[in-house]
């Protein structure tokens, strides 16, 4: 976390990264239960930003996105990662259903010269919550995953990113006629994250 | 030059030459080839034949030498297609369907790495040797290195073999008229067996140290067999009839599967290393990815890709040593591009405009590299950075297209071989004999196999 004494809220280049990925580990676990791609048993609420945040049990489905948060930390702190989006496809087609897009934006003066920022924790943890809040509210407008689904993470990366071997490159696995809805946005001052929802349109909007 | 293999006889076409040998004296005048016999296909390259009418001089126009205005045009189209500083990253291994539950365990990330001092890639051949009556045929695949370091190539009707570690040459087999000429030359993966294609839709097997001939295929094709691959003891030919026969050649009945997809000549045929997937590009401009799983399953179409996206004969085919299901090609002279491929998913990752018909590509071990020869107008080997796609070297020296190419087994050295009948090695991947400077300190394992000069 944020590492801050008492009177002053400061934030590094480590400690904006550790907030940000931890962010995508808590909303991709609100993403998969809300959207239900995942079964709702095999999730367990912990108290997180002040909200009570569910968090997955299934094994398999942990060690992936402790994985993925440790690289996009990683790639956080040399100011590399420019968006995360996680990708919800229908398991039979696999056909892209529904993506939810992280763009990030890197303040270079901090990755380059190591300044710190200042910005109260309680600052930043409202913003987070107030986009929590509004993931877990897209059910009322998004539409229903009828049938069983999987899900992908993406990275977009600087191109001069070494790639680890435990990534492939990929296609962006885009939506044709998306409709897009764009969430709040937290700042810790040094990373931006700007989350935006675009979905396949249902026939019955159509009408 | 060096005080190797010597052939004292000079180039000159009255006197006869002794194949393989030493060349003291470049080709002056490059129309000496036009002379040389067309293989008795009446339909030539289209590829080239069509870029000739086509293109005309715009190969002219671009300086062969990388310039800041290059750099700056690549950037730009590099722009337009979206993709300047982006790459986009899945994790290798898929979170786990719901309802399913196992355990992964994923090794440790690697870190960034620090900018490395260029290596220096000497621009000129290090070695040239001549090759007199090779076919300057684009859909022939004339010529492999072995992984015991000998190099096959064959010239018209013989396959010569040429030893590198000590550059001495001999000749394996000439055939008669009627079996034909030879169009394609394989080695098995113990670098001791080779396999040979002939016109006339048979396949031989050699044994090279013996200088034995082992057994004949027949019955697989109808017509010239103009590629091939091998995958441990199965034997993949790709002919003229647009069938691709898996062959067993250990047993009786050889043929185990024939797979059928293009519409025309195989040229391009390449096993990935895992032994699981097989690509495959025809003259008719496709490329299929054929895996083991699906081929024998009971699927509508016998192959897990059908990609249609290059615009020329595809002959060119890599894959990736350091990313698995990551294919390389290339296309003909109507498409003179690179495309990327995720063989997984089947998705273009990138496509890069060459400027001139790409014949072969070769990928780096060691690095992040990939070489791609080329035909008009430079005739020259390309050296890029992966993914960057920026060119780091472009190496000329070649008087007509640079139609074959193979890399030794220590990964140092590439062999060309070009129409203007000349074979020549470049030491692009690296020097040989001296353990890389590189942050990865693997010495070479086959570093004490050099050429003696």
């Amino acid at each position: 976390m944020a590492s801050k004494t008492a009177t002053k809220d400061i934030i590094t280049l480590r400690g904006s990264a550790a907030i940000v990925s931890e962010f995508f580990g808590y909303s991709a676990n609100s993403i998969l239960y809300n959207r239900g791609v995942y079964p709702e048993e095999s999730f367990v609420k912990v108290k997180k930003y002040g909200l009570p945040m569910l968090l997955t049990q299934d094994e398999g489905l942990k060690s992936f996105i402790v994985n993925l948060t440790a690289q996009l930390s990683e790639w956080l702190e040399s100011g590399k990662l420019q968006r995360v989006v996680l990708v919800i496809m229908s398991k039979a087609t696999n056909e892209v259903l529904e993506r939810w897009n992280f763009s990030i934006e890197t303040d270079s003066e901090v990755v380059e010269q190591g300044v710190l920022r200042e910005k109260s924790d309680k600052e930043i943890m409202r913003e987070i919550q107030a986009i929590m809040r509004q993931i877990a509210s897209s059910i009322t407008y998004l539409p229903c995953l009828d049938e069983p689904c999987v899900f992908d993470v993406l990275a977009y990366t600087d191109k001069d990113v070494a790639v680890p071997f435990t990534w492939i490159e990929s296609d962006p696995k885009l939506i044709t006629n998306p409709e897009i809805v764009k969430l709040h946005s937290f700042d810790t001052k040094i990373h931006k994250v700007n989350t935006l929802v675009s979905y396949k349109n249902d026939e019955w909007d159509e009408q | 030059m060096d005080a190797g293999s010597m052939g004292s006889s000079p180039n000159l076409k009255s006197q006869s030459r002794c194949p393989l040998q030493e060349q003291f004296l470049q080709r002056r005048n490059s129309r000496e080839n036009l002379d040389r016999f067309i293989p008795n296909r009446s339909a030539m390259d289209f590829d080239f034949a069509n870029m000739m009418l086509t293109e005309g001089r715009k190969g002219k126009e671009n300086p062969a030498v990388s310039s800041p205005s290059r750099e700056a045009y690549r950037k730009q189209l590099a722009e337009a297609m979206n993709m300047n500083r982006t790459r986009i990253l899945a994790f290798k291994n898929k979170p786990p369907a719901p309802v399913e539950m196992f355990p992964r365990e994923f090794s440790s990330l690697q870190q960034d790495k620090p900018a490395k001092p260029r290596r220096y890639i000497p621009q000129t051949s290090e070695k040239t040797l001549d090759a007199p009556d090779l076919v300057d045929d684009y859909y022939l695949n004339l010529l492999d290195w072995g992984s015991c370091n000998v190099l096959a190539i064959a010239l018209a009707n013989t396959v010569y073999l040429w030893d590198a570690t000590n550059g001495s040459t001999s000749e394996l087999v000439t055939f008669e008229d009627e079996v034909g000429s030879v169009t394609s030359v394989s080695w098995a993966p113990d670098g001791r067996h080779i396999a040979i294609g002939l016109d006339n839709s048979e396949v031989q097997l050699w044994d090279s140290t013996a200088n034995k001939q082992l057994r004949t295929l027949r019955g697989c094709h109808r017509s010239r067999v103009g590629s091939l691959a091998w995958n441990n003891h199965i034997l993949t030919t790709g002919g003229m009839d647009s069938c691709i026969v898996n062959n067993d050649v250990r047993i009786r009945s050889h043929i185990v599967e024939t797979y059928r997809g293009h519409e025309q000549e195989v040229c391009g045929l390449k096993w990935s290393a895992s032994g699981q997937q097989l690509a495959s590009g025809g003259n008719d401009n496709l490329l299929h990815i054929w895996d083991r799983s699906v081929a024998s399953s009971n699927s509508p179409t016998q192959w897990l890709h059908r990609l249609e996206d290059h615009t020329a004969a595809v002959k060119a085919l890599a894959w990736c040593p350091f990313q698995g299901n990551l294919l390389a090609s290339g296309g003909g002279g109507g498409d003179r591009c690179i495309k990327f491929w995720n063989t997984h998913t089947g998705a273009c990752l990138n496509s890069v405009d060459t400027g001139s018909q790409v014949c072969a590509l070769l990928w780096n071990k060691n690095e992040r590299e990939l070489l791609s020869s080329h035909g008009f107008t430079q005739n020259q080997l390309t050296l890029w950075k992966y993914p960057s796609m920026a060119k780091i070297a472009e190496l000329t020296g070649h008087t007509s297209r640079v139609l074959y190419m193979a890399q030794s087994p220590d990964g140092c050295t590439v062999a060309s071989a070009a129409g203007d009948e000349t074979l020549r090695f470049w030491n692009v991947f690296g020097v040989p004999e001296v353990v890389k400077p590189a942050p990865k300190a693997n010495p070479e394992p086959f570093a004490h196999l050099n050429r003696i000069r």
